[in-house]
């Protein structure tokens, strides 16, 4: 793992660095203008959402079915970055909404979904860090619901009125924007393996340290 | 209750697979999809695009940075109490 590690921080920094070169050479949007360009991270920001979320949700399965520690400390690891690429999504999102629909907030299908599925992962975390022992069975429920959620949210603007992109919009880009996009998508889907790679250690360090105070008292 | 595994999750995914599978058939919509052009449009709007756009970066950038340096903080923290509790039972 640590030989990989190196080259991935590298990679991933890189990437990360180039990024804002890449979305500025990529050609600007007809109608919206330069505001479009917000959608080079909005939309990676999105998928990695899922992602963690799926991450977490299968993670959890494991560790409630199989009682697997290392599941849990994974689980717990992604949903914390659910939160944060979330979190990510629903501020960036508005900043392009205000100037490309004239409002900060719509209650559409897509908006309201989204903000649930980021509070089902924000309720995961409050219960993992608050709800006293026994609570990560209650939280890997949680994550479980919160994965089924995810194609929801994925497919409400195919169905309901809304004026929120389609779903094909990411495959109908024209070929300079598709480049930068492609390139935003593989600069964050590497800082998010670091993250998660980093976010897991420290549970492992936790779980570590909670052994320690268990051998120390006996 | 590992039997039971596959099916609960396959019970959690079959909503959103139903879903999926249930999507519009043919060619995909081009409503709402971006048209490049070579030159920015005329701005003709008082709302100006540029602290939008920097200010969805920026946020990113400072989302991301925060979030390291509490890892960082959290893991250094660790170390320490980790060191600690070794020297600690090290005397035991």
């Amino acid at each position: 793992m640590a030989r990989v590690f190196l080259p991935l921080v590298l990679v991933a920094m890189a990437l990360f660095a180039a990024a804002p070169l890449v979305v500025a050479n990529a050609p600007p949007e007809q109608t919206m203008g330069l505001v479009q360009k917000i959608f080079y991270y909005h939309v990676p920001s999105a998928m990695l959402m899922f992602v963690s979320a799926f991450v977490c949700g299968i993670a959890s399965a494991v560790f409630l079915f199989r009682r697997s520690a290392a599941a849990d400390r994974v689980a717990l690891a992604a949903g914390e970055l659910v939160v944060l690429f979330g979190a990510i999504v629903l501020v960036t999102g508005p900043l392009w909404a205000r100037k490309a629909w004239g409002v900060w907030w719509e209650w559409d299908a897509r908006l309201t979904s989204s903000l649930l599925l980021w509070m089902i992962f924000l309720a995961y975390l409050l219960v993992r860090r608050f709800g006293g022992p026994g609570s990560e069975k209650l939280a890997g429920a949680m994550a479980l619901f919160g994965m089924a959620n995810v194609p929801f949210v994925y497919v409400s603007v195919n169905y309901w009125r809304t004026l929120h992109p389609k779903t094909s919009v990411v495959m109908t880009l024209a070929p300079g924007m598709r480049a930068a996009f492609w390139f935003c998508v593989a600069a964050f889907a590497a800082l998010y393996v670091l993250l998660l790679t980093l976010r897991k250690r420290l549970e492992d360090r936790q779980a570590e340290v909670e052994q320690l105070y268990l051998a120390a008292e006996d | 209750m590992k039997r039971l595994l596959p099916l609960i999750v396959l019970c959690a995914l079959l909503p959103g697979a139903l879903t999926l599978a249930q999507a519009p058939a043919g060619p995909p919509s081009t409503q709402g999809d971006f048209v490049p052009v070579n030159q920015l449009p005329a701005q003709t709007e008082q709302l100006p695009a540029a602290p939008l756009l920097m200010g969805a970066y920026a946020f990113v950038w400072v989302a991301l940075l925060v979030y390291v340096w509490s890892l960082w903080r959290r893991m250094t923290k660790l170390e320490h109490e980790l060191a600690d509790l070794r020297r600690r039972l090290q005397k035991l």
